[in-house]
């Protein structure tokens, strides 16, 4: 089982990952659009879960796979809180465009 | 015993507690009879007291806990009494109770009456201590404290600005001369790790004469005693004092704080007499300042300032008595002298309040008639203090004059002269006081009356002390025992050197003579033959001009010493305080300041900026945990 999944280097998952997390970052930087945020944090989450897994299977370890199952979970939580306030925001503002959430200026 | 003495200078205190806190809200009859009473019973306690300790014929230490304790030395707080310590305790409450009765009659109609009870309780008690310590550091105690007492006495009418100004001087120059006082203090424990009476006594006894420890440990102290008791360099502030009330004159100025610089010289007699280089300078300065005072006093016009001088004066008597090595006759001249200074000082207060305020002698005259018991009491204190017999200036002065001639001629020869000239300005003062025509305004005339009894009742027993006063020390050519010497010979070792009796003889009757012809002489110049003292000074010639403004003294210390150092003290103000101190605390607030002020525009408020600080922020953490792992 082992020499299939290491048929692909684990450079390329390394790889892989690298590049979704950082898309993920420069999404959470870029965009204005609050729902368009919450989709690149869960892209970072994601990127994150494909490299704990990549390692645990080249390590035959299973300590990374458990950890992936928390991460899920706190991502779901985390995006269920995270939409209740955007919608709470949206009923006061009326937009989801961070760039008008400005009051807390000095 | 040991609590009776204890509480000798507690009451006192007391009496200055009570009046300090709840003076102002107490009735004047109970504030002034708290600070009559404690005088009053520390006076009756040292009566208590006496027959016990003139007994036993040695001195009596009382030990009440052990204050400075250190591997090399310890300095008890103790009390040291002796014949010496009864003496300066009977003067202090005795006469300090008079004063206290004078000034309840005196500060009548004052506003601060508490205080001004308060503040001579408080007087009472640092003096008592001063004479009652048995080691230096008590009596620097008190020395220190009798100073800040008369700081706080002579400014008590503080809304006058020239009376803070006397205070100040009063003070600076005590405190001048508190740092002599200080240096002797270190050297006698740096050299002898002591500071007990008895001890550096005894270690005085051993060690050779003119040793220059010794000489140095004794000119410190005696530059202090320079400060205290108003001697050349650090007199000036005696004159000025008298801005303060007149009972702070009779008390502070006359009795009991300026002869604190002779009770200490007394007490260290065994230390001074192995310093003869010492003694002679003691003796000079002596003799000069009675000298130099007398001069001054016989061209001033203020009752209280000629008074003030003559104090300076008789001081250099007392000095010149302890410089020969006649402890016990200068004791007995400080004794002599509170009496009648004081009844002096107590006079010229009743003169002035008669008088509505008036301070100047050219405009008064004639008083005898309206002021008879003042006039009286005034009349036996200036022939007590020019030395008339059988008053008791007469003996105290003639012994010192005696002294002064077996240590030297020519300086007998100043003392004399300096005797006249005492005669001269006391009945100069006198005849223009109460004789002659009334010089005042007619509302003054209209308000002359005579003090009620609490004022003349202790003119009345301090006239009777001056007048029988002398007979504690009547000299041996009439074969009459010293009672004063034989009761301080317990303390001061050395008896005083013999002069032969035809000399004494011919002392007295010389004197008498220069008295009599003194007195008609000044009769007749001032009350015959009208002459008034100047108004001005402008119809003076140069030496004339020298001796009313004292010499030019005071504008030379102020030239000299006084003005570069407020020079000195405006520029650190200006320069270093303001500029460079401040400056610098400024400097750390507003850096404060701006930092918090550059600080709050990270605050935009903009939701994507601090995502992006966010992000900036883990990755500086993430580097800083790689970096430095």
């Amino acid at each position: 089982m082992l020499d299939s999944i290491q048929q692909i280097p684990l450079n390329y998952y390394i790889l892989l990952s690298t590049v979704l997390f950082s898309i993920g970052v420069l999404g959470v930087l870029l965009r204005r659009n609050a729902i368009i945020i919450f989709m690149c944090i869960e892209l970072m989450l994601n990127a994150v879960n494909l490299l704990l897994v990549a390692f645990s299977a080249y390590s035959q370890n299973s300590a990374g796979q458990t950890f992936v199952f928390f991460v899920m979970i706190i991502a779901a939580a985390e995006v269920a809180v995270g939409l209740a306030i955007l919608v709470m925001v949206y009923r006061n503002v009326h937009s989801v465009d961070i760039e008008k959430l400005q009051n807390l200026k000095w | 015993m040991r609590e009776l003495v204890l509480w000798i200078p507690l009451l006192p205190l007391i009496g200055f507690i009570i009046n300090i806190i709840w003076g102002k809200q107490l009735p004047k009859i109970i504030s002034g009879g708290i600070g009559k009473l404690s005088v009053l019973a520390s006076f009756i306690l040292v009566c208590i007291v006496w027959p016990s300790v003139s007994s036993n014929q040695g001195p009596v230490t009382y030990a009440y806990l052990n204050w400075i304790e250190t591997s090399s030395f310890t300095i008890p707080f103790s009390f040291l009494i002796d014949h010496l310590t009864l003496v300066m305790l009977g003067i202090i409450t005795g006469v300090g109770f008079l004063i206290h009765l004078y000034s309840d009659g005196y500060m009548k109609e004052d506003e601060a009456y508490y205080r001004f009870f308060a503040y001579l309780n408080l007087f009472i008690f640092f003096m008592l201590l001063l004479v009652m310590g048995s080691n230096l550091l008590i009596t620097f105690i008190g020395w220190e404290g009798v100073g800040l007492c008369s700081y706080l006495l002579i400014g008590f009418w503080f809304k006058d600005h020239a009376n803070n100004d006397a205070a100040n001087k009063a003070f600076v120059i005590n405190r001048i001369g508190d740092l002599g006082f200080l240096i002797g203090i270190f050297l006698c424990l740096y050299h002898y790790k002591t500071l007990d009476y008895a001890a550096l006594n005894s270690i005085a006894a051993t060690i050779p004469i003119g040793a220059t420890v010794v000489t140095l440990i004794t000119l410190s102290l005696f530059f202090g005693a320079t400060g205290k008791s108003a001697q050349i360099p650090l007199y000036t502030w005696l004159p000025d004092a008298m801005a303060g009330p007149t009972p702070v004159s009779a008390l502070i100025h006359a009795a009991t704080m300026v002869t604190a610089g002779i009770y200490l010289i007394a007490r260290l007699n065994g230390l001074f007499l192995a310093a003869p280089l010492t003694m002679n300078i003691i003796f000079c300065i002596g003799i000069t300042t009675a000298f130099l005072a007398a001069i001054m006093a016989i061209k001033q016009n203020d009752i209280k300032k000629v008074l003030a001088y003559s104090t300076v004066s008789q001081l250099g008597y007392m000095f010149a008595a302890l410089g020969a090595g006649a402890f016990a006759s200068g004791m007995f001249h400080l004794t002599t002298h509170a009496f009648f200074k004081a009844l002096l000082f107590l006079c010229a207060g009743s003169v002035i309040h008669a008088m509505s305020g008036e301070q100047d002698i050219r405009k008064m005259g004639g008083l005898k008639g309206n002021l008879k018991i003042t006039h009286l009491c005034f009349l036996i204190g200036t022939l007590a203090i020019s030395g008339v017999p059988p008053f008791a200036g007469f003996f105290s002065k003639d012994e010192i004059l005696a002294v002064t001639y077996t240590k030297s001629f020519w300086m007998f020869v100043l003392l004399s002269v300096t005797s006249v000239f005492t005669a001269i300005y006391m009945f100069r003062l006198y005849f223009l006081t109460f004789h002659g025509p009334f010089r005042g305004t007619e509302d003054q005339k209209h308000h002359l009356h005579e003090s009620p009894w609490t004022m003349t009742l202790p003119l009345v027993i301090l006239a009777i002390l001056a007048v029988f006063g002398g007979f504690l020390g009547i000299p041996e050519v009439f074969h009459m025992p010293h009672i004063f010497k034989t009761f301080l010979s317990t303390v001061i070792s050395k008896p005083g050197t013999e002069v032969s009796h035809f000399f004494e003889y011919c002392l007295m009757g010389v004197s008498i003579l220069a008295l009599i012809i003194i007195v008609i002489g000044v009769y007749k110049y001032y009350i015959k033959n009208n002459n008034l003292p100047e108004a001005s000074e402008s119809t003076l010639n140069w030496w004339q001009k020298a001796i009313y403004n004292k010499f030019y003294i005071d504008e030379l210390y102020n030239a000299v010493i006084v003005n570069p150092i407020t020079q000195l003290s405006k520029w650190v103000y200006r320069i270093l305080d303001r500029k460079i101190t401040d400056g610098i605390v400024n400097q750390i607030g507003l850096s404060t300041l701006l930092s918090g002020q550059s600080m709050r525009k990270l605050q935009t408020g903009g939701t994507g900026f601090y995502i992006f600080a966010m992000v900036i922020g883990i990755i500086a953490m993430l580097c800083i945990n790689f970096l430095f792992k």
